[in-house]
Order: C-alpha cells, then structure tokens, then sequence
C-alpha cells in the first residue's frame, strides 16, 4: 500500500475536536470543520445543522486536490491557503501539513484578518496533533478491527 | 485509502467508477442514488458541463450497514470519461480503495474502451497502485443496444485478469448494484487483510 491507513482515534480527535471548537468561537466563524484529502469529514463544529458537510468535505478535498494540479504544472508547492468571498459568507480553506483540510465558514460578524490570525494558530496545533497520530497509526500492532471479519460478516451487510 | 475511525466507530472507503466517455458511469450513480433509501444515501452532486458531461467528478455518499459494531461508509466517485480530462481523472484515482470499470458494449466503442482501461493503468502505476491489487471488477454497461459485441469477445478484450464482471443496463438499473456489491465485497475483504 502506498498510503498508509487514515485511522482516527478517540484521543487525537478529542483533541482535535477541541482545537476545532475553539476556533469557531476565537474566530466567530460560522461552521469550522476538518476533511482530509480524499474527501473524508474528520471533524466539525458551529452551525453544523443546516450545512451539508459530507458534500461540502467532498468539494473541498476536490477543490484542494484540482488547485494542488495547478500547482504543479507550475513547479509550485501546494497552494496551501485559498479564500472564497461570497456576498454573505465567506470561505477560508487552508493546508495543513499536506495533509488534512483546514475549512473556516464566516459571515460578517467576522472578518478575514481574525480568521487568518486564528486559523495560524489552529494550523500549528493540529499539524502537531496529525503528525502524532501518523506515528500511532505506523507503530506495529496496531491491529485492524476488520481482522477478524468474516465471509459472513460481508455477506449478511448485502442482505437486507 | 480507507479511513478508520475508532471515535465514530465508521470506515470510509472511496470507490470510484472509470470508463470512456459515455459508458454510463454518472448513470450508475443515478441509479443507485434513486433506489436507496434516503437515511442511507447523502445529496448526489455532480460537477457536469452544460450537456450533462461529467466535468469533473460525481460524488455519491452511501452507508452500507454496520459489520462488528462499524458502520460501513462508500464514497462513490466517477472519473470524466472524456479523454482531455485525464488530468481530472487522475486526481480523483487519489486514495482509491476500489475500482469500477465500466465498458460501453457497442462494437464501435471497442478503441474507447480499451484506451480507457490502458489509462486507468497507467493512472493508476503513476500513483504507485496496480491494477492488479487494487479491488477491481468491470462492468460491461448498455446490453440492451443492439449493435453490441459479444460477452465472451468483451471479456477477453477488456477483462484479461479475469476479475469479477457484469453485464448490465445502468439507465434501467440491471446489473448496477449487483457490480456495487461486488466491489464492495473486495474492498471489505481487503480491510481484512489490514490492508
Ligand atoms: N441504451 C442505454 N443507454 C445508456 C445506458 N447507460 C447509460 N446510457 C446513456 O448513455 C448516455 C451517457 O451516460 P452517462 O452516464 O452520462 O455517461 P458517462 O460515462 O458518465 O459519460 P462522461 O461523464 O462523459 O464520462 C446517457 O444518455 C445515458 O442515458 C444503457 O445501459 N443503455
Ligand atoms: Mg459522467
């Protein structure tokens, strides 16, 4: 395989959760969440209600993944920040550690400059708490819950 | 690459559909998006051109069940089909747990199909997966035409590792989700491996 398994566990998404939560209320965002780069939501927190984040984590990672093309046909690294501006609501997108998508939703009880000062330091935090959970997801014996799966198992998941 | 979270207690896997241009991969999707049901399926979107061309991606979210406590998520994705696109295509290959080829049975469609399957190939090698151990079946899509190539003369073409296959006809759903559970059942069955 040459990706290694994207595992989440409770403590690293306790804390990821935290960092998540926080950054909604220190940036008065909207909706905070965190999708990796093949589409998958990690995380969210705000006004998680009325947003479709599986759809929205999937138009992130394919935009991510489309600009991260342009970049290299230019011979750039990755674009590793974008900003949407709406007329209502505005969307920050940033890279963290080539990693997982960091997406910040804000209207006008925020503004840019808070977002940008608030997302650096989410970026730093999480970039710490991603390259921890790497390092447990590679240690040897970390066993697979679907090792002992059966034929069964998959069979019946079609049987109804 | 599929994804594990121990805290949701759910595992994503990403499928994706690939075939030359207007095989009948959105179809499929269509298809499997009208017949499940809604707590089961999330909002189909599909990034298409004005003449209903996939432009970039179609994207399907499905959960399939639980198996030991997990409950089964599958992200499905078509690739567009039109050669000009393979940058596109080759983006969406990112993280593939499993792959559909699905092939246009009608005899001048022959060049088209193999030059996809020649792609997916050689898309795939750049990204360091192989064909080869990737969970993989093919479909062969649109039996309901009457200018189609045998079954036996498409499978020696296209189907040369001898992979699980189907025929089927997307627009009136033979054969769509029987190729699902196929797919479905590989990539399980390769998590099992720990994969
Ligand atoms: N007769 C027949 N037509 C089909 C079948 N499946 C799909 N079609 C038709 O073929 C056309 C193209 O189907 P799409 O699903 O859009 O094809 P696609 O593979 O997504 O094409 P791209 O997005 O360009 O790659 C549509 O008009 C479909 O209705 C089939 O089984 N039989
Ligand atoms: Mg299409």
């Amino acid at each position: 395989m040459v990706n290694p398994q994207m595992v989440m566990y409770e403590e690293e998404f306790n804390q990821i959760q935290a960092v998540v939560d926080r950054l909604v209320r220190d940036a008065n965002a909207k909706v905070v969440f965190i999708v990796d780069k093949n589409g998958q939501l990690i995380s969210a927190s705000g006004d998680i209600d009325n947003v479709d984040t599986t759809s929205l984590a999937s138009l992130t990672a394919g935009n991510i993944a489309a600009t991260g093309g342009m970049a290299k046909l230019l011979k750039e690294n990755e674009f590793a920040t974008q900003f949407h501006e709406g007329e209502k609501q505005n969307i920050h997108i940033q890279l963290v550690g080539n990693r997982v998508i960091l997406v910040v939703i804000f209207d006008t009880r925020s503004s840019l400059g808070l977002v940008r000062l608030r997302v650096k330091k989410a970026n730093e935090e999480l970039n710490h708490i991603f390259e921890q959970l790497l390092k447990k997801v590679q240690e040897p014996g970390a066993d697979s819950p679907f090792a002992e799966i059966t034929d069964e198992d998959i069979d019946n998941l079609f049987n109804d | 690459m599929s994804f594990i979270n121990y805290m949701a207690r759910e595992i994503n896997c990403k499928l994706v559909y690939y075939g030359p241009g207007l095989c009948g991969k959105t179809t499929n999707l269509q298809y499997i998006y009208e017949r499940t049901n809604p707590e089961a399926k999330g909002k189909m979107i599909s990034l298409a051109t004005e003449t209903e061309r996939t432009l970039f991606f179609d994207f399907l979210p499905l959960s399939l069940g639980e198996i030991r406590g997990f409950k089964t998520r599958f992200h499905l994705y078509t690739v567009p089909g039109q050669v000009f696109y393979d940058a596109s295509r080759k983006l969406i290959l990112k993280g593939v747990d499993g792959v559909i080829f699905v092939a246009d049975s009608q005899i001048e469609r022959t060049e088209a199909n193999l030059e996809s399957v020649e792609n997916l190939r050689t898309n795939l090698a750049e990204q360091g997966y192989s064909l080869d151990k990737l969970p993989y079946v093919v479909q062969y899509n649109k039996r309901d035409l009457p200018n189609v190539a045998g079954l036996e003369e498409l499978r020696e073409m296209i189907n040369t590792t001898k992979v699980p296959d189907f025929e089927a006809v997307a627009r009136t759903g033979v054969g769509v989700f029987d190729t699902l559970k196929a797919v479905a059942k590989l990539v399980l069955t390769e998590l099992r491996k720990g994969g």
